[in-house]
C-alpha cells in the first residue's frame, strides 16, 4: 500500500474511534426521558403553604421504559401531569403534599423506612388517617417511598392490593385502586436537595435498584430551592 | 577560606555546602510544621483514631520534608553552580566522573531503606496500639480493646443495656443510598442520625443491606467498607464533642454523591437522654425490624422482602399477602 493509502487508512480509522468514544459518552450521559423543571414558586401567595400532587405509578405507560414505575407530578400552572422530578419550591415554606400511590407494595427491605420522619407532626394521612409508624410486613405493605435525606424526610407510601387490577399506564385516574397519603415538610434554605425512593422497586435489576432507580425522572429528582 | 573548601587544594567541598543548606533548611521546615501546622492537620482530635491519624500524617510529612528539600536544594544548587551558560565552567565531558558514586549509591539506598522500615514499623505500631487505626478489621478483628468482645456477645445474645463505661455497640447499615444506625445497647432501636457518647469506645458493626458501600466518618478517623452479608468492624476511643461527617467512599450508585450525613459526639449523659429517649419515640417500629444481628440477608429480587439476619426463613409469602408484584 502507498504511503498515502496508509496515511488516508490511519485517518479513517483514527475518526472511526474518535466516533465511537463521543457516540458512548453521548449515550453515556443522554437522560432516560427528557424531562425538565416544574415550578411551584408562583403557585401560591407569598406566605402561604405549597401545594404538591404527585402519583407513584407501577408502570409509566410511555416514553422508553413504558414498564417502568415512576413518579409524575401535576403542574401547578397547567394543571397536567408531567413526568419531572425537579420541582422548584421557595426557601423556607411549608410544603403540603399529597401523593397518590398507585402501585402494589411488600415488606420494606428495610422496615426503618416505615417510621414517618421529617414530617410536620412526624405522621402522615393515609386515606385520611393519622399514621406515625406503618408496619410493612402487615395489611398491603409499602411501594414506594418519598425520602429527602438531607431535610430528613422519610414517608412510606403504603402499597394497595396487588391482586386487584391496578393502573398501568400514567397519568393514572383516582377511580383506580390507589392510596392517599399527604403530609407536610418544611423547606430549607436556598439549594439542590435530592429527593428519592428508598424501595428497590428496580424489578429485574441487581438489588432492585438499577433501571427506574438510577435514572432521572423516574423515583428519584431534585428540589431546587430557591429564594423568592 | 571557607569552611567548605579544601585547606589542601582550595577547591570547594559541594558535598558540605549542599548538606548544610539541606540540614538548616529541613530542621526550619520541620519545627515549624510540627509546632504551627502538626496540631490543626486533618482529621482533627475528635476521637483517638482520628488523633493518631494527625500524629501519623505529621510524622510522615516530618520525615517526607527533608527528602523533598534535599532534591530542591541539589537542584537549585546545581543549576546556579553548574550552569552550562556560566562563564568559565567547562562542558560535561561524561568519563569516570559520570560513571556514579559508590558511596552516594551505597548510602542512598540504605538511608531509602531505613526510612521506610521505620515508617513500616511506626504505622505497624499504630495499627497494634490504637485497635486497627479505626479501619475495618473484618468480623474477627485482630486488634480488639478491653470489654469490646463483651459487648459485642452481649449485643447479640442479651441485649445488655450500655452504660458509662462500656464499649459502646453501634451498627452501621448501609444501603443504596442511606447510611442507618441501630443500637443493640438500648432496644436495637434503628435510625438515620449518629450519636455517640464522648470518653467511650465504640465498636462500630458495619454491614450493608446490598452492594459494597464505605462507611467513612472523616473527623472521627474510621474508615470501614461496608459489604452484604458481612459484619466489618471498627474501634475508635471518642475523646471531646464535636460534629462530624459520614460519607460514603464507594462508588454505590446514582445517589452516591448523596449517600452522607452528619454526627455528634455529645457528653455521656446528653447521649444517654437522647437514646433512651429514641429508644422510647421508636419502640413501635423496632418491634417491627428484623431482631438485631450483624448481618442480614436480604430479598436480592427487588421490592419484595424484608432484611433477616443469617438463616433466617423469609416470614411471609408475599403473594399470598401482598398478591403479584406488578
Amino acid at each position: 500500500m502507498s504511503m498515502r493509502g496508509r496515511l488516508t487508512t490511519v485517518l479513517v480509522l483514527f475518526l472511526v474511534g474518535v466516533g465511537l468514544v463521543v457516540l458512548s459518552v453521548a449515550t453515556f450521559l443522554k437522560p432516560g426521558t427528557p424531562g425538565g423543571v416544574t415550578d411551584f414558586t408562583k403557585s401560591q401567595a407569598a406566605g402561604q403553604p405549597v401545594h404538591v400532587l404527585a402519583q407513584t405509578v407501577g408502570s409509566i405507560g410511555f416514553g422508553a421504559h413504558p414498564t417502568w414505575v415512576s413518579y409524575m407530578v401535576m403542574n401547578p400552572t397547567t394543571h397536567k401531569w408531567v413526568q419531572d422530578t425537579t420541582w422548584k419550591l421557595p426557601a423556607h415554606s411549608k410544603i403540603d403534599m399529597t401523593i397518590e400511590q398507585f402501585d402494589s407494595g411488600s415488606p420494606l427491605r428495610n422496615q426503618e423506612w416505615g417510621q414517618i420522619q421529617g414530617t410536620v407532626g412526624h405522621s402522615m394521612q393515609l386515606n385520611g388517617k393519622t399514621v406515625s409508624v406503618y408496619n410493612s410486613f402487615t395489611g398491603t405493605g409499602v411501594g414506594h417511598t418519598f425520602a429527602i435525606p438531607t431535610l430528613g424526610v422519610s414517608v412510606p407510601l403504603v402499597g394497595v392490593n396487588g391482586n386487584d387490577t391496578l393502573c398501568g399506564e400514567a397519568p393514572c385516574s383516582t377511580k383506580m385502586p390507589h392510596n392517599e397519603i399527604t403530609f407536610s415538610f418544611e423547606t430549607q434554605g436556598a439549594g439542590s436537595y435530592p429527593w428519592q425512593c428508598f424501595v428497590p422497586c428496580g424489578l429485574g435489576f441487581l438489588y432492585g435498584n438499577g433501571g427506574p432507580m438510577s435514572t432521572q425522572n423516574y423515583m428519584g429528582g431534585f428540589l431546587e430551592v430557591v429564594n423568592t | 577560606m571557607s569552611a567548605n573548601e579544601n585547606p589542601m587544594t582550595g577547591e570547594v567541598n559541594h558535598l558540605r555546602r549542599i548538606a548544610t543548606i539541606w540540614v538548616v533548611i529541613s530542621v526550619v521546615a520541620d519545627l515549624l510544621f510540627w509546632f504551627l501546622v502538626g496540631p490543626h492537620m486533618a482529621p482533627g482530635r475528635l476521637t483517638s483514631t482520628a488523633k493518631s491519624d494527625q500524629l501519623d500524617i505529621n510524622v510522615l510529612m516530618v520525615i517526607a520534608m527533608p527528602v523533598m528539600i534535599l532534591i530542591w536544594v541539589f537542584l537549585g544548587y546545581s543549576i546556579r553552580t553548574w550552569s552550562a551558560k556560566r562563564e568559565g565552567v567547562p562542558e560535561p565531558v561524561g568519563g569516570e566522573a559520570a560513571r556514579g558514586n559508590r558511596k552516594v549509591q551505597v548510602g542512598w539506598i540504605v538511608i531509602t531503606s531505613v526510612t521506610v522500615l521505620l515508617l513500616a514499623g511506626f504505622g505497624t505500631l499504630a495499627l497494634i496500639t490504637d485497635h486497627g487505626s479505626g479501619g475495618g478489621e473484618g468480623p474477627n478483628p485482630i486488634f480488639t480493646p478491653n470489654g469490646a468482645t463483651a459487648a459485642e456477645t452481649a449485643a447479640l445474645t442479651t441485649g445488655d443495656s450500655w452504660s458509662p463505661g462500656k464499649v459502646l455497640v453501634v451498627q452501621v447499615i448501609a444501603q443504596q443510598w442511606k447510611f442507618t444506625y441501630r443500637y443493640p445497647g438500648f432496644g436495637g432501636f434503628e435510625t438515620s442520625q449518629l450519636v455517640l457518647p464522648t470518653d467511650t469506645t465504640i465498636a462500630f458493626n458495619v454491614t450493608s443491606l446490598d452492594v459494597i458501600h464505605s462507611f467513612w466518618a472523616y473527623q472521627l478517623g474510621v474508615k470501614a467498607d461496608a459489604n452484604p452479608q458481612l459484619n466489618n468492624v471498627a474501634f475508635t476511643d471518642t475523646k471531646q464533642p464535636g460534629d462530624f461527617v459520614v460519607r460514603c467512599s464507594e462508588l454505590c450508585g446514582l445517589w452516591h454523591g448523596a449517600m452522607f450525613d452528619y454526627g455528634r459526639v455529645v457528653s455521656q449523659s446528653a447521649f444517654s437522654t437522647w437514646a433512651s429517649g429514641t429508644e422510647t419515640a421508636n419502640a413501635t417500629n423496632t418491634s417491627d425490624l428484623a431482631p438485631f444481628a450483624y448481618t442480614y440477608v436480604p430479598d436480592a429480587n427487588g421490592a419484595a422482602g424484608g432484611y433477616y439476619i443469617d438463616g433466617g426463613v423469609t416470614p411471609y409469602s408475599k403473594s399470598e399477602l401482598y398478591g403479584a408484584k406488578s
